[in-house]
């Protein structure tokens, strides 16, 4: 009677002793870390993981990303959810800076937008170079368009062509306008599935492992430029923001080491980023 | 489909090359999940045994609450749990948000409800049977609760296993409030979906077989601890 209860107590014991040894050390890590919120784009292209141990490793300072869309990264930045924002949507990072959320946006670097569509090409845009002229024909054609529907900084691209062209997607939406109200890689794995133009960062879109018998459609239009911003949130207004560490790693990265690196960072030989920082080489 | 053979053929490799990364997502994944499930338990159990046993004014409100509770969406749990520890909520001050307890507790919001209510139900049974043995013995109160939950300890380890079910396997709500940052809040379920958005349907697929490994290997395991208790018990 005593052996077998002794038996499942020690048991038991075992059990949560092998818990207790599991249980988290947030408090060990949290030395010196600071938050960026960012946006899908630099982390699935890789960027990250390529240029950020080398911050870490000179200063020290560990950098957590959270990759969102640019919509919900500066809806968290303005909760004070982060130290640093990095994003693509110029005129809601100056919106951010005005209203007191942010000190001060810097450039950071720039890459293009594209249209990606299926090799048979439904609404005949392959190899066009006005982007609003391509939105039109496949707008006329009625081909599928997925869409992020997601507030994102390629969505506000998105719907700023759009307006631009006249057509009104939002009739459309759920007919040939499909917005998945998704980040940029499930949009693309959705647009594979279904045969759907889209429209992405040309950064995503290399990396991207899912690309079926996709192509890009339309590139080259100046319309279709991509800057990326960097913002230090305002400790002013978010007293729990780490100021000191966080300007360290956007001086870094807008200097001329962090330039350099975004410039050095490619796969299958192509550039992904194109640095246009302070620190920048001039080309 | 050629991705399921490889998937799996790359999960095995990925598992004999010991790759640090995944060993670290692996551990938290366990650590987050495990943990949560044992607040749960602490939560859980005594009060699924207290809704079985007291006769109290709202019981069958607070039963009722515990069932729909089990099915609560995990990406609900997220926003709620964000709201509370984001800088501009009530617990900001804590600096809680985008670390792993965090997930603990937003897993252990989604599991005690489960090891409540299935508690409920099997402490409801237990009582019934034996509620007259435990009166002849002049048992009452909490004495009461803490025999059947002992006496039900085998069949509460299959609740416990639902909970660890539910919490390994959900996505929408520890990628919100962990934020799946690499080396820091990234387990097995939010490297799933971020290898998925990167098209890499394969390195997806088979970091879900691991996944699904893992699972294998804890309930296996628990099992395993239960018969081996089982049989000492009744030597």
């Amino acid at each position: 009677m005593l052996r077998r209860r002794l038996l499942t107590l020690a048991a038991m014991l075992a059990l949560a002793a092998g818990l207790s040894a599991l249980s988290p050390n947030d408090t060990a890590a949290a030395e010196k870390f600071i938050i960026v919120q960012s946006t899908t784009s630099t982390q699935n292209s890789g960027l990250f993981d390529f240029i950020l141990p080398k911050f870490t490793k000179k200063t020290g300072i560990e950098v957590r990303v959270v990759a969102v869309g640019t919509g919900q990264a500066i809806k968290n930045a303005a909760n004070g959810d982060g130290d640093v924002l990095l994003v693509h949507a110029k005129p809601a990072e100056e919106k951010f800076v005005a209203a007191g959320e942010g000190v001060k946006r810097f450039d950071v670097m720039y890459n293009d937008f594209i249209i990606v569509g299926p090799e048979k090409d439904p609404a005949g845009v392959a190899g066009m170079k006005d982007v609003k002229a391509a939105l039109k024909k496949i707008a006329g054609a009625q081909a599928p368009f997925a869409s992020r529907g997601d507030d994102s900084g390629t969505h506000k691209k998105e719907q700023s062509l759009w307006k631009a062209t006249g057509v009104d997607v939002a009739k459309a939406s759920g007919g040939w306008y499909r917005e998945t109200g998704s980040g940029m890689g499930a949009t693309l794995n959705t647009a594979v599935g279904m045969g759907a133009y889209a429209l992405t960062d040309r950064a995503t879109w290399i990396a991207f492992k899912n690309k079926g018998n996709f192509k890009i459609a339309v590139e080259g239009d100046k319309d279709l430029f991509n800057q990326y911003g960097v913002i230090l949130v305002n400790p002013k207004k978010h007293g729990n923001v780490k100021a000191t560490e966080g300007q360290a790693f956007i001086d870094w990265l807008i200097g001329a080491e962090g330039q350099a690196a975004i410039a050095a960072y490619k796969r299958n030989g192509e550039q992904l980023f194109f640095p246009n920082g302070p620190g920048a080489k001039p080309s | 489909m050629q991705d399921f053979g490889a998937a799996f053929g790359l999960a095995f490799g990925l598992i004999l090359s010991g790759d640090a990364d995944l060993a670290e997502i692996v551990m938290l994944s366990l650590q987050v999940s495990l943990s949560a499930v044992a607040v749960a338990c602490m939560i859980g159990l005594p009060i699924g045994a207290a809704a079985a046993v007291y006769r109290f004014p709202g019981r069958a409100a607070l039963v009722v609450f515990m069932n729909t509770m089990m099915g609560l969406p995990p990406v609900v749990a997220g926003l709620l749990v964000y709201l509370m520890l984001s800088n501009a909520g009530p617990l900001g001050g804590l600096g809680l948000l985008y670390t792993a307890t965090a997930m603990i507790i937003v897993q252990t919001v989604l599991v005690t409800p489960i090891i409540a209510a299935l508690a409920r139900q099997l402490i409801a049974d237990l009582h019934t049977e034996y509620d007259e043995q435990l009166r002849s013995l002049g048992l009452r109160g909490i004495r009461t609760i803490a025999t059947l939950l002992w006496d039900g300890r085998y069949s509460l380890l299959t609740v416990a296993l639902a909970g660890f079910g539910r919490a390994v396997a959900e996505v929408g709500a520890v990628i919100i409030v962990g934020g799946n940052i690499n080396h820091a809040t990234r387990v097995m379920t939010t490297t799933i979906a971020l290898e998925t958005s990167k098209g890499d349907l394969g390195l997806a697929l088979a970091l879900g077989i691991i996944l699904i490994g893992l699972s294998v290997l804890v309930n296996g395991g628990v099992l395993a601890l239960r018969a081996t208790a089982v049989r000492s018990a009744y030597a």
